[in-house]
């Protein structure tokens, strides 16, 4: 009984005993980290620290001018960075407000709905979590094309707004609401859109956080549509426009834009899961596959 | 028109709930159109861009397709083609695909599991904020990383790693990171599994904290010796559901980050075809040569093995119950 160290795992406090979890810790999570901080500083570095030799790792005096720069290089033309940051935005929006909408309708009919094939489309469901797109970005070009998607702002979004993770993820969490309670407010005359809205997605909100975080990291993050579906250029996305300056190599000169614009698509992803931390691990102990 | 629906589903749901006391389940006949109502957009929407793409290039695989003339049945040629003639494929592609695949995969995942498990083993801010370093290179998009890595490993005097290396003498001139043949596949490797403590990683760190203490306790009564006993007694048999979903996590991402060896080196193919995994192959083949029908056949192929490693994975993951 003296050996018994079950209560070791979630400890309230900090003992000795956990050093040396610290010390393997620490330097792992700073070499992780280590790309992303380099991004920071890069992004900040005036042009003379870019150029410099041996390159520095921090910037002695931070500046805007990449992000001056960055604003300025297509200013003048039809389509400047703005216009391709805004497509950004107006997509992911769309997207995440979408892809949660049909992923919660979905996880509550998958749920608390009897009816025949139910168990089989949860089970392909769940098999789609394997789904890898770039495999099939062909046929997916082939069907943009002919459901005339080409050059259509709605090419942006319509072939993600599919989140088999996210129906996934919301069906395990309408499994924990009990059945008496959609019952209940069943008796009170309540309709289905009603219990939807007022009694399923109120209670699945950890859920609904976390299927928002990766919906948004999917579209913000999205080239595929912009590289393939989309040839007019002011309907294109950010994450799109980076890879125009960075496919040509790494000249120093693009090095601090690409950095620069590198943070704008970092930052949002990252903010927003500080946010939602706590609902995420909340979503994710019942993110298990029996 | 939702205002609409909702009214509508509100009057049929009035004889129905007579109906409530003696029916278990939720909703009866009546509410079966509002069901389908709700479930409709998402399997439209899963259908169109996740079912038919996969339909359609197994259609595509047996033909013969230039995107411009209409494809014609060739029968099993694509991928008689792709076993027996496609020398790079059999070669080159196959092998680094697999090679990727079973380090760059295992070795995330084991990462992500023995780093979440530490993790539960400290308390709870300084795991916060530890677990978000760790996961934020997942947050990273990959267009936005190549900056980075790029730089890392440039192929000048000026880059990162060379700079290093030539400062303490390791080497004696500057190394062509990733036009290497040597050295393209381990930095794919790298950079992989450096961003793969993902959704699956939270997953598996969520699963090792919801475990009953109570069962740690039962099985140090029961004789139980040590913390290695512990993982593999307790740990793991009591978190399988998320050990599967990690999994599972592991193959989509390490197959989807394929495509990092062209955006690395910058061309596709990529040096002598170093890092060339079929995800590349593919877009060689559809969008660089126009073989729609070839390319087809390389994705059914690479959907068949990505299913059936998680078959594998499946088989033993649930195993013991």
């Amino acid at each position: 009984m003296a050996s018994f160290q079950g209560k070791k795992i979630n400890p309230k406090h900090f003992h000795i005993s956990q050093l040396k979890f610290y010390i393997i810790l620490l330097p792992f999570a700073v070499f992780m980290v280590l790309p992303i901080i380099y991004i920071f500083t890069t992004a900040f570095k005036p042009a003379d620290e870019l150029f410099k030799f041996p390159p520095s790792f921090f910037v002695k005096n931070p500046t805007w001018d990449n992000y001056k720069a960055l604003f300025e290089l297509m200013a003048g033309t039809s389509v400047p960075a703005s216009r391709y940051l805004f497509n950004s935005i107006v997509v992911t929006v769309l997207t995440v407000i979408i892809s949660i909408l049909l992923a919660v309708s979905a996880g509550y009919v998958l749920s608390k709905k009897n009816f025949k094939g139910r168990n089989m489309l949860f089970e392909i469901n769940t098999l789609a979590l394997m789904f890898v797109p770039i495999a099939v970005s062909i046929p997916r070009f082939i069907i943009t094309v002919k459901l005339g998607l080409v050059d259509r702002f709605v090419a942006n979004i319509l072939p993600i707004i599919a989140m088999p993770i996210g129906v996934f993820l919301l069906k395990q969490f309408v499994d924990q609401i009990p059945d008496p309670l959609i019952e209940a407010a069943k008796m009170d005359g309540a309709g289905e859109w009603t219990i939807l809205f007022k009694v399923i997605i109120p209670m699945v909100r950890p859920a609904l956080a976390t299927v928002a975080i990766l919906s948004f990291q999917s579209a913000w993050g999205n080239v595929e549509a912009s590289t393939l579906y989309i040839n007019n250029e002011s309907l294109k996305t950010f994450a799109y426009y980076i890879t125009t300056f960075s496919s040509g190599g790494s000249s120093t000169i693009t090095q601090g834009i690409t950095a620069a614009s590198a943070l704008i698509m970092f930052l949002p992803n990252l903010i927003i899961f500080i946010c939602m931390q706590s609902k995420v691990m909340d979503t994710m102990a019942h993110s298990g596959i029996k | 028109m939702a205002e609409a629906v909702k009214r509508k589903s509100k009057r049929e749901d009035l004889p129905s709930r007579r109906e409530l006391k003696t029916k278990s389940k939720i909703g009866g006949k009546r509410s079966g159109f509002t069901t389908a109502l709700l479930i409709a957009p998402y399997i439209l929407s899963f259908v169109v861009f996740i079912v038919l793409p996969v339909v359609i290039a197994i259609g595509l695989s047996f033909t013969d397709f230039n995107s411009i003339n209409s494809p014609h049945f060739v029968g099993f040629a694509n991928y008689i083609r792709l076993l027996t003639s496609d020398q790079e494929f059999m070669q080159k592609v196959l092998p680094n695909t697999i090679k990727f695949a079973l380090i760059a995969g295992p070795t995330g995942y084991l990462l992500s599991f023995l780093l979440a498990w530490m993790l539960a083993q400290i308390p709870k801010l300084p795991r916060t904020i530890l677990a978000l370093l760790i996961y934020s290179p997942s947050l990273t998009a990959g267009v936005a990383m190549q900056v980075v890595w790029t730089t890392i490993f440039s192929g000048d005097p000026n880059g990162y790693l060379n700079a290093i290396l030539l400062k303490w003498g390791v080497i004696s001139e500057a190394v062509q990171w990733l036009q290497s043949e040597q050295y393209l596949m381990p930095i794919m490797i790298i950079v992989t599994v450096w961003s793969s403590m993902g959704v699956g990683f939270l997953a598996m760190l969520s699963g090792i904290l919801n475990i009953d203490p109570e069962l740690y306790e039962a099985a140090y009564m029961d004789g139980m010796k040590n913390r290695f006993q512990e993982i593999w007694y307790v740990t793991l048999p009591s978190m399988k559901p998320q050990l599967l979903f990690g999994a599972v996590m592991a193959v989509v991402n390490t197959f989807q980050a394929g495509a990092i060896g062209v955006q690395l080196s910058g061309s596709n193919p990529t040096p002598n075809y170093a890092g060339q995994l079929m995800v590349n192959h593919i877009e060689d083949y559809g969008y660089i040569r126009y073989e729609m029908g070839y390319a087809a056949a390389i994705s059914v192929v690479l959907l068949l093995l990505i299913y059936l490693l998680s078959k594998i994975i499946r088989a033993i993951l649930t195993e013991k119950d």
